[in-house]
């Protein structure tokens, strides 16, 4: 508040008339409604509300009035500028608002746009596949054991009551390394092959480990077959073995259950037929319950399944009970444990699983193969 | 092997209305694999009969010989006159007995039969052929049938055209099921039903006047049967009955000899030879092959005989390979049926002996298939007085009374097992009567309470062990009855941290654009020249397989990269241009040094030297990740250009692989075949306090994109996971968080050109103390401005205390000796000072 002026009449001050201060006011309030954007209302801020402005003018002659005269003009002249002061907080909340808005809109995209700067990639579905079903038996409790690729005869085939003149220990079947020994004599003899099954990792498993043992064995296997829409040379199993007291065939159609039911649907079920295995006995073939016709393609032509070939079945690989042989071999007492194990390919129930249609699009690494697949399966 | 519904019931009384399907899924549920059945005959539909060929009119003028026929038929056509049928095949004469289908029948294929005008004839019906019959495969001509049967007999019932034939793919274990009499044992423990055994023959005991056989390897061949059979009538032929169940089983017809003693195989299992008994000289042996012998088989190969072959000798030598094929020297002459005096031989031979001759010979013989497999020693004598019944019956011979039988003393197989034992392995009770009962239909013999001691019948070798008596129990049981439990597993401790890196490593490059492939690891070696390797490189040592695929690709990896440009160069030409593809998996990197391994026994564990000794007989397997990649690392778009890929990119997924393995890469400048000798990084860890070359990255040389035809600039990167697993760091220790402001400090260094900047930001860092909280390489200038083969290096320096605001003249001091530091390591000099 400034000092009273003595230059003026204290009596009649022209500026603290009542009339004079509405009028002051009704300006000020006409010329902050007229305000069209933020620009026009700072310089009605100024011309209203400045040090120059009529009502702080006003303001400043109060200090001038006598005594009994000050409360009355102060408290009009107060007023005056609380209601020019709030309406033009309104006006600038609505002026403001308004620019926002118009910001806004200026600045909206086509978020349609497409943005490809930099493609995801994938993992091949047989990695994630692979990974889905050990994640299955892990969940049991079962360890993932893995071993290597080129190994010793003895743990490919010997160990797995495999012997010497088995039909499957011939080129037709086996990749055989080639050893030093000169040329003619064979070369079966170098004792090294390229595996066949991930059946060693569960000699190595047993041999590394006392029982209980509960192991699951992925990796990549060798079979000398020319790759065509359904073979491959190179392809993918994953095996499992149990070996602890008690262990049954019971056990072993449960766990077949269960695996299935994991991967394919509550209700699905598997099936075993007797069949030949070295190195399991008694053997079995395992067939699941086909998981999108649910069998009732059987005799059905009107709703023929491409995915079981209207079987009802599909048929997933070979199981049985540990030969106590193999148990013997790995140094475990078969009178005192008894063990069961399953094996199958991980192409065949990839191609099943996702209808693909031929084995080298599995192999080939084209990429628009396997972009569709992304990181999980 | 085929099995003939029609034959299969001659020794189980199968219900009548019995299907072949119906069988088969009683077989399939028994453990026999029926993969199909086969409908003979069916759509046939008569009348189809048998002709006499009364007159025949050779017709001239059209590309191939014509024959117009008049054939009786009969009454079958109605009228009893002779058919006129006008026939293209021409092995048959005027008096011949032929198969005749007249209008209104049906051939199999819905070949619908009617009279019509042909080369210029009107043909009423056809003369069959066996192929148009469904009867078989053979294609020469018509079928003439023997003499005796009368015109105008129904053929389809003559030829039993209509059947079913069960095709049963046999398991190794399974031999006895290599016959007849083994699926009809099968098939009779299926329907509970007896069996009529064609093995209980009454058989004359051995005497001494048999024909002489001296048996010098008892082990190779433990019993011998001999007969012989005398005054065969040459002209005879099979019988129809005799030649269909051959064909219906797969086999062809030959001569009268031969199909018998071929029934007799299929009936029984028990291989057999017939031998000309005017063509052998002397005493029959059995020995092993002496070096240097040769015998020529009965396929007219001259096979040059090893010592572990087993063969059937006579004075002369070799005159067959036991148990595989017979020679042709004492063959039963089947042209011109002058054969008129046989021995047979009914032996059984070692299963392995057999197994090696046959695969060793790439022969594999309906015989040798058999022995492989296990024979029923005990039938062989059945199966001789068999062939000699059939002989004497079918062709007019004369028993001789001689028998004579070789056999190795050896005891029947008896296996101890507790009556609960199958229970045990099934995990469901079955009790001791089913057990009891079960090995009994297999034809086992069962003593015992608690203890049960089981002979296993002489058929069935492959019964060794409890497990394989408990199979027979629950499979005749049924699998399908089989409970589903779980067993309790012990707790598990999840994924090793090795598996874990492995997915997350998987993950990570696939977020950065990678996409994953799985190649072969097979390689030509051609392919080291391509990648421009030194002729000492060890990646040139290379496992080789001996019976590879491609002889292009006799080697195994030993770097990622062949498999993954491969790939690359793939997809490129199927029209991909932008590409990022990684792949881990194993590599094999021999020393060259391997021993081979030791063989070692099965029947106990290996001592641990010895699964060392097996371990080092291989190669070094390390886990390797790598990537490629070409074009595009960044598309163009609507936001701007787009990058190609370059050297760095490639370092950077060495980056991201080590970041998740927990380790931070040294990067230094190397030079490293295939990379491009200025663009080419070693990216290496430390392990155990000292640094590690875990993989190398860069772009490859540009030769190298030349010889393999790579897009170029192409890039690439190799890790060893193993190495870089090691590296990894323990748990990562918290950093303090300080909440006092920032203070920002850009120095600009110039050093020289060949001054690597990992250099320059390790000198600044460890001159700046602990004041430092980041540093960042912001920008990199080369100009005359600052000198020709200098550099200038724009950093940007953050600082900050843990415990207070840094004033300006500490900011500032941090700054200045970092730049000291920088300048005494490095020569750097302050741009501008």
């Amino acid at each position: 508040m400034s000092a009273p002026n003595k230059s003026y009449d204290p009596v009649e001050v022209e500026a603290l008339k009542p009339e004079e201060i509405e009028r002051r006011r009704d300006e000020a309030l006409a010329a902050i409604a007229e305000a069209a954007d933020l620009d026009a209302l700072r310089e009605v801020k100024v011309a209203h509300t400045g040090d120059r402005s009529p009502l702080a003018l006003a303001n400043r002659e109060i200090g001038a009035l006598p005594p009994h005269a000050k409360a009355d003009a102060g408290k009009r002249v107060g007023q005056a500028r609380g209601a020019v002061s709030q309406a033009l907080k309104a006006r600038q909340e609505v002026l403001e608002s308004e620019r926002d808005e118009r910001v806004l809109v200026e600045e909206a995209v086509d978020v349609t746009l497409p943005y490809d700067r930099v493609p995801r990639g994938a993992r091949h579905p047989l990695t994630t596949l692979s990974e889905r079903i050990e994640d299955v038996f892990v969940a049991m409790g079962y360890e993932v054991a893995e071993g290597p690729e080129v190994e010793a005869e003895w743990f490919n085939f010997d160990a797995l009551n495999i012997w010497a003149d088995h039909p499957a220990r011939t080129m037709q079947d086996t990749f055989f390394v080639e050893g030093d020994k000169p040329a003619g004599t064979g070369p079966e003899e170098s004792g090294v092959v390229l595996r066949t099954h991930t059946s060693p990792v569960q000699i190595r498993s047993l041999l590394d480990r006392e029982p209980p043992v509960y192991v699951i064995c992925p990796g990549r296997v060798y079979r000398s077959d020319e790759l065509d829409a359904t073979h491959t040379p190179v392809f993918n199993q994953v095996e499992l073995l149990a070996v602890d007291e008690g262990l049954t065939m019971a056990d072993l159609k449960g766990t077949l259950d269960h695996m299935v039911q994991s991967l394919f649907g509550e209700d699905i079920t598997t099936r075993l037929r007797p069949n030949y295995f070295p190195f399991t006995e008694p053997s079995a073939e395992m067939d699941m319950v086909c998981y999108v016709c649910r069998g009732e393609s059987v005799g059905n032509p009107d709703r023929p399944c491409r995915t079981c070939g209207s079987e009802g079945w599909i048929e997933l690989g070979g199981c049985g009970m540990v030969n106590p042989r193999v148990l013997t071999a790995c140094g475990v007492d078969p009178e005192k444990y008894s063990g069961f194990a399953f094996g199958f390919g991980i192409e065949r129930m990839l191609m099943f699983r996702h209808n693909v249609e031929d084995m080298r699009d599995i192999v080939e690494g084209d990429v628009r193969f396997t972009l569709p697949f992304g990181m999980e399966i | 092997m085929r099995v003939p519904l029609s034959w299969l019931r001659e020794y189980v009384d199968l219900p009548t209305g019995e299907s072949g399907r119906d069988v088969q899924a009683k077989l399939i549920s028994a453990g026999l694999e029926v993969e199909t059945v086969e409908q003979l005959g069916a759509g046939l539909k008569g009348p189809l009969v048998v002709g006499k060929v009364l007159t025949i009119e050779e017709l001239s003028g059209f590309k191939k010989p014509i024959r117009f026929c008049t054939v009786d038929v009969g009454t079958a056509n109605g009228t009893g006159e002779p058919q006129e049928i006008v026939c293209g095949a021409s092995n048959f004469a005027v008096g011949d007995k032929v198969v005749v289908i007249l209008p209104g029948g049906v051939l199999p294929g819905n070949f619908e039969i009617s009279a019509r005008k042909t080369y210029g004839r009107n043909s009423h019906g056809m003369i069959c052929s066996a192929r148009e019959l469904g009867m078989g495969d053979d294609h020469d001509g018509i079928i003439v049938l023997p003499p005796e049967h009368e015109a105008g007999t129904d053929a389809i019932e003559l030829l039993e055209l209509v059947d079913e034939v069960l095709d049963i793919a046999v398991t190794p274990d399974r031999g006895y099921c290599l016959s007849l009499r083994g699926v009809a044992r099968e098939a009779a423990i299926a329907y509970g039903l007896p069996l009529r055994d064609p093995a209980l023959l009454d058989v004359p005991g051995p005497n001494s006047y048999g024909y002489e056989v001296k048996v010098s390897d008892p082990a190779g061949c433990d019993r011998f049967t001999a007969r012989t059979v005398t005054g065969l009538d040459p002209e005879a032929g099979s019988p129809i009955w005799l030649q269909r169940r051959l064909q219906k089983a797969g086999m062809r017809p030959i001569s009268l000899a031969v199909d018998v003693t071929n029934y007799v195989m299929l009936e029984l299992g028990q291989p057999l030879h017939a031998y000309d008994r005017t063509r052998i000289e002397g005493v029959i042996g059995v020995r092993r092959a002496q070096p240097g012998e040769k015998l020529t088989t009965l396929d007219g190969q001259v096979r040059v005989l090893d010592p572990e072959d087993l063969v059937i000798t006579d004075n002369r030598g070799p005159i067959g390979l036991a148990g595989v094929m017979g020679g042709a020297n004492t063959e039963i002459d089947d042209a011109g049926a002058s054969t008129t005096d046989v021995v047979i031989e009914a032996a059984h031979f070692d299963p392995v002996a057999i197994a090696r001759t046959a695969r060793r010979h790439k022969l594999s013989s309906e015989a040798s298939k058999r022995f492989e497999r296990g024979v029923d020693p005990q039938a062989a004598a059945a199966a001789a007085q068999r062939t000699v019944d059939l002989l004497v019956l079918l062709a007019g011979g004369t028993a001789e009374a001689g028998v004579t039988e070789v056999i190795a003393p050896s005891a029947p197989h008896t296996i101890t097992i507790p009556a609960d034992h199958p229970d045990k392995v099934a995990g469901m009770a079955y009790g001791r009567e089913t057990v009891v009962r079960r090995l009994q239909q297999v034809g086992c013999d069962v003593y015992g309470a608690d203890e049960l001691i089981v002979t296993v019948p002489s058929w069935r070798p492959d019964l060794r062990d409890p497990n394989d008596l408990a199979e027979e129990v629950i499979r005749l049981e049924g699998y399908e009855n089989l409970p589903s439990t779980l067993p309790n597993l012990p707790s598990g401790r999840g994924l090793t941290e090795s598996q874990k890196l492995r997915r997350r490593v998987g993950r990570a490059l696939a977020g950065a654009g990678y996409t994953e492939v799985q190649n072969y690891p097979f390689l030509g070696e051609a392919v080291f020249d391509q990648l421009g390797l030194d002729a000492d490189d060890p990646r040139r040592i290379t496992v080789k397989l001996a019976n590879p695929l491609s002889d292009e690709e006799p080697a195994l990896r030993t770097t990622m990269l062949p498999g993954l440009l491969h790939a690359l160069r793939r997809n490129v030409g199927r029209g991909a241009h932008d590409l990022a593809l990684f792949e881990t998996g194993l590599v094999f990197r021999p020393s060259g040094e391997e021993p081979a391994p030791p063989r070692l026994p099965v029947d106990r564990r290996p001592t641990d030297a010895e699964i060392a000794a097996l371990d080092a007989a291989l190669p070094r397997q390390p886990r390797r990740v790598a990537v490629v990649l070409a074009g595009a690392r960044e598309q163009a778009g609507w936001w701007g250009q787009g990058r190609p890929t370059q050297w760095a990119d490639a370092i950077e997924a060495g980056r991201v692989v080590a970041a998740e393995a927990g380790v931070q890469l040294i990067v230094r400048q190397d030079q490293q075949a295939p990379f491009h000798p200025g663009r080419c990084a070693a990216l290496l860890a430390v392990v155990d306090g000292e640094e590690v070359l875990v993989g190398n990255a860069g772009e490859l040389h540009p030769r190298v994109i030349k010889a393999l035809h790579l897009p170029e600039r192409t890039s690439a990167m190799e890790v060893d996971l193993d190495r870089l697993e090691r590296a990894s760091g323990g748990p990562v220790v918290a950093p303090r968080v300080s909440t006092f402001p920032v203070a920002t400090q850009d120095v600009a260094l110039v050093v020289d050109g060949s001054v690597p900047a990992a250099e320059v930001e390790g000198a600044l860092r460890s001159g700046a103390g602990e004041l430092l909280e980041s540093l960042r390489l912001f920008d990199i200038f080369t100009g005359e401005q600052i000198g020709a083969g200098k550099k200038s290096l724009a950093y940007s320096l953050r600082f900050r205390a843990p415990d207070r605001t840094l004033t300006a003249e500490e900011a500032s001091a941090a700054r200045d000796a970092a730049v000291a530091a920088a300048a005494e390591r490095t020569g750097a000099a302050l741009r501008g000072a």
